[in-house]
């Protein structure tokens, strides 16, 4: 069974209408972060956040009255299957929260609410309370990790392939960074720690594909020295369409059942992850080699004297596949 | 060839069977972290500012002293902040700079008008301020311990002040909480005047000034009621205590003369000398016993006491709790909460039932899908993966790592990345396979050509997981270890164990043509 088998499309037409598509999807996100700010979790933005079971069933608006007077605006939702009767309560950072006991005034406060509103009994089953220096601490080194990893993958792949391929790797992967966080923002995800372990896992995956499809571009390079380098990667791109697909529907399988069964903790961890295989794929196909090529002509050489695989890896590699070829 | 292929699957046996003695039974071998098994976390800071005040406070009462004692003039020597203290109005400097040689050591000194500014040098200031957060954490550790916690981490985190507990199935946060940070700073001071009801009178009885030496403290009014519920008081009391937080020797249960509770403590052996020698000298006056900065009991000292002191007038669950810390030793700073997170065993086991289910789920779609489409040789992919999680499952009870929930998040990814490199290298065999040059040939180009693909990915994605273990904090760091050994396994599976099966399958027909793919 083979899907795709001998595809032909013209990929590299497509590329100018690919790159606008995209370029919508990040602004739209960027314009909604703009007028909504970036919603980030307590993880990042301080405040406190309880999970508590009820006894019996409660409406979450007879919660969200309870809660009210506390200020700030709370929020209330359910927690996992309606059968469990566990509901999510969210505050906001407390004013000058900072000085001793008076982090968890947050959480006393409304456990005392809940207590006192005349609902049934309750067990706080998670509490989660982080200050605003922790906060601040983890949004720059999640940054900077992010920015980080980019980088260093960048040259990992400049050093293995050529500067181009590295730099369309890198804008491939840093568009599959945006387009999640602007499915994050149009789904209204917070951004969590766990958010951004899969946006820092996405930047290693979403690389993946690109690597296949610039692998078969360096060895048909070789073997078609007089085609337009255009022509060469669109046909890389044809070839390895099939296991594109088939790595990324595997990965996005597991992801899958991770967002279907992992539980309420996992969610926008799984959805992220789901976001990120989908905009991976669409972004090795239709970005990573458009900005390759783009690159390379730029640079003004001829096609082939720009194909050259250069490095000394390259050239290991290409001693390997030459063995291969032989035997 | 053969004899090759043989060593090749024993030694593939051997790696299963060691993976599976590792971590059979999980329930004992694979370590859980708090959300799953449910728990505390906590991040403190360690308010170093208050060692390095302590030590500018006693720099400032030594020099103030000695140039008392030596005669030489002076308007003020005063503490400006933690770091820095001045000295005005000098007349005679030689005779000053040969009584405040020993602050040199420490301070760096700038000339003012009249007098000098000094200023902690830095690299002292930092390795004060590093021991004592390295004091702080071996005082929270002794506490931890003696709250009986199973398998506590007490460690630096993060910033350089930070401190990170972890207590798995601690119940009553508040407590654990409060006996984590208390200072536990017991202090014998001497007291001026007191008690008052409020800090006003206090003051009004100084004419609102007070002696430099003296400060207000609040405490509870002697004598009112014997359960415990005294009323509010507040004292005036010397700036100086006799004994210092690490004077003491032990602490333990105990009654008072109406056999209510109380706790005894007894000094350390030098600190009983200094103390016989003050409690001498003070014969007849009123002394504090001060616990973090608040007046416990007070009593006049009626003849020398040396060693053992009590503190009364306190609830039973307060002498629990205060033996506790007292016995742990006094924090040399104060501490704050920056972050708390509690999970309660409920919710991580239902956490641990999601995770399993996804795990299958994500398992059975996988398998299903590698079938369906790879026939026969989608066995061999689901042999590689599930080799692969028996490996990562095996290190993860070895080395140990924690599961968290992030992690098992890890442990589903592992399938589904994992099985991209059997893709790969199914799909290039079945390239070459259109070739027509055997099915040999075909497996043989389809994995060697294949391989540094296989490399340049995975090195990708470890960069990013990496990165992610230098940015996380614990279950993040459950997540990252696991998708590094997922991956790291993940090539010995792909490649190794996968060939082998191929070569295995081969090595049975001769002038093979075709593979089941």
């Amino acid at each position: 069974m083979e899907i795709f088998h001998n595809a032909n499309y013209d990929f590299i037409r497509w590329r100018w209408h690919a790159i606008t598509l995209s370029l919508v999807i990040v602004l739209a996100g960027f314009a909604m972060m703009f007028m909504r700010g970036l919603p980030l979790g307590i993880d990042f933005s301080g405040g406190t956040s309880l999970v508590v079971r009820f006894s019996q069933p409660v409406t979450l608006d007879k919660v969200r009255d309870a809660v009210a007077p506390l200020g700030g605006e709370a929020v209330v939702q359910q927690f996992g299957d309606a059968s469990e009767n566990r509901l999510l309560i969210r505050l906001p950072q407390q004013e000058g929260a900072e000085e001793g006991t008076a982090l968890e005034q947050g959480s006393q406060r409304a456990e005392q609410a809940l207590k006192s509103a005349g609902l049934p009994s309750f067990e706080v089953d998670s509490r989660e309370i982080v200050g605003p220096v922790i906060g601040a601490d983890l949004q720059r080194r999640g940054i900077y990790a992010v920015l980080t990893s980019l980088a260093a993958i960048t040259i990992y792949i400049g050093f293995r392939f050529r500067f181009s391929f590295g730099v369309g790797a890198i804008v491939a992967t840093l568009h599959d960074v945006l387009v999640t966080l602007a499915f994050l923002m149009f789904f209204k995800y917070d951004i969590s720690l766990n958010v951004v372990a899969a946006i820092l896992t996405i930047t290693g995956y979403s690389v993946n594909d690109t690597i296949v499809i610039f692998d078969r571009v360096r060895e048909n390079l070789r073997s078609r020295r007089k085609d337009p380098l255009s022509q060469v990667v669109n046909q890389s791109v044809n070839q390895t369409l099939g296991r594109t697909i088939i790595t990324a529907g595997t990965t996005f399988l597991s992801v899958l059942a991770l967002y279907l069964f992992g539980g309420e903790a996992l969610e926008g961890f799984a959805f992220t992850m789901l976001v990120g295989v989908i905009s991976g794929t669409y972004s090795t196909v239709f970005i990573a080699s458009a900005i390759a090529i783009i690159l390379s002509q730029q640079k003004g050489g001829k096609p082939q004297a720009a194909a050259a695989p250069t490095g000394e890896a390259s050239e290991r590699s290409g001693r390997k596949q030459r063995r291969a070829r032989a035997s | 060839m053969m004899k090759n292929l043989q060593w090749r699957i024993g030694l593939i046996v051997a790696v299963i069977g060691l993976s599976i003695w590792a971590f059979v039974p999980p329930e004992q071998k694979v370590k859980l972290g708090l959300d799953l098994k449910g728990g505390v976390h906590l991040v403190l800071r360690v308010k170093t500012d208050d060692a390095l005040k302590v030590e500018t406070d006693t720099t400032v009462d030594r020099l103030r002293d000695s140039l008392t004692r030596a005669g030489v003039a002076f308007s003020k020597v005063e503490a400006v902040n933690p770091t820095e203290f001045r000295v005005e109005g000098l007349q005679d400097d030689a005779a000053f700079r040969a009584q405040a040689g020993d602050a040199d050591a420490v301070y760096d000194r700038a000339s003012e008008a009249g007098g000098y500014s000094y200023r902690m040098k830095p690299n002292v200031a930092n390795q004060l301020r590093d021991e004592t957060v390295t004091q702080a954490l071996e005082t929270i550790e002794r506490r931890v311990n003696e709250l009986g916690v199973a398998e506590p981490i007490v460690a630096r985190y993060g910033a350089r002040d930070q401190i990170l507990v972890q207590l798995p199935g601690v119940s009553d946060v508040r407590r654990a909480k409060e006996i984590i940070r208390s200072t536990a700073r017991l202090e014998l001071r001497l007291v001026d005047q007191g008690p008052f009801p409020t800090r006003e009178a206090a003051l009004q009885a100084f004419n609102n000034n007070l002696p430099p030496d003296d400060e207000v403290l609040p405490g509870k009014s002697e004598g009112s009621g014997t359960g415990g519920t005294a009323g509010s008081a507040v004292y005036v009391v010397k700036k100086v205590s006799a004994v210092a937080g690490n004077d003491l020797r032990n602490a333990q249960q105990s009654l008072d003369q109406f056999n209510r509770p109380a706790v005894h403590f007894t000094l350390k052996q030098d600190a009983a000398m200094r103390f016989g020698t003050f409690t001498e000298a003070n014969i007849g006056r009123p002394m504090a016993i001060i616990l973090d900065g608040r007046v416990m009991s007070v009593a006049t000292i009626q003849g020398r006491i040396t060693d053992s002191g009590q503190i009364t007038g306190i609830t039973r669950e307060e002498m629990l709790d205060q033996v506790i810390t007292l016995k742990s030793g006094a924090l040399p700073a104060s501490m704050d909460y920056l972050e708390e997170r509690t999970v309660g065993p409920s919710l991580g086991q239902d956490s641990i039932r999601a995770g399993v289910t996804a795990s299958l789920a994500g398992l059975a779609l996988v398998v299903v899908f590698m079938v369906f489409y790879y026939r026969l040789t989608g066995f061999n992919a689901v042999v590689s993966i599930v080799v692969n999680l028996l490996i990562l499952l095996g290190l993860m009870a070895a080395i140990p790592v924690t599961m968290t929930l992030p992690g098992v998040a890890g442990f589903i990814l592992t399938i589904g990345m994992g099985v991209d490199s059997n893709v790969l290298i199914f799909e290039r065999i079945k390239e070459e396979l259109a070739t027509a040059r055997g099915a040999r040939a075909a497996v043989n180009a389809g994995f060697d050509r294949v391989w540094w693909t296989i490399v340049d990915t995975h090195v990708s994605s470890l960069i990013a997981a990496l990165l992610l273990l230098q940015f996380g904090t614990g279950p993040i760091r459950g997540f990252a270890v696991t998708l590094i050994i997922g991956l790291l396994s993940n090539v010995f599976t792909a490649v190794f164990v996968s060939r082998t099966m191929f070569e295995l399958i081969l090595s049975r027909r001769q002038q093979a043509q075709t593979l089941s793919i």
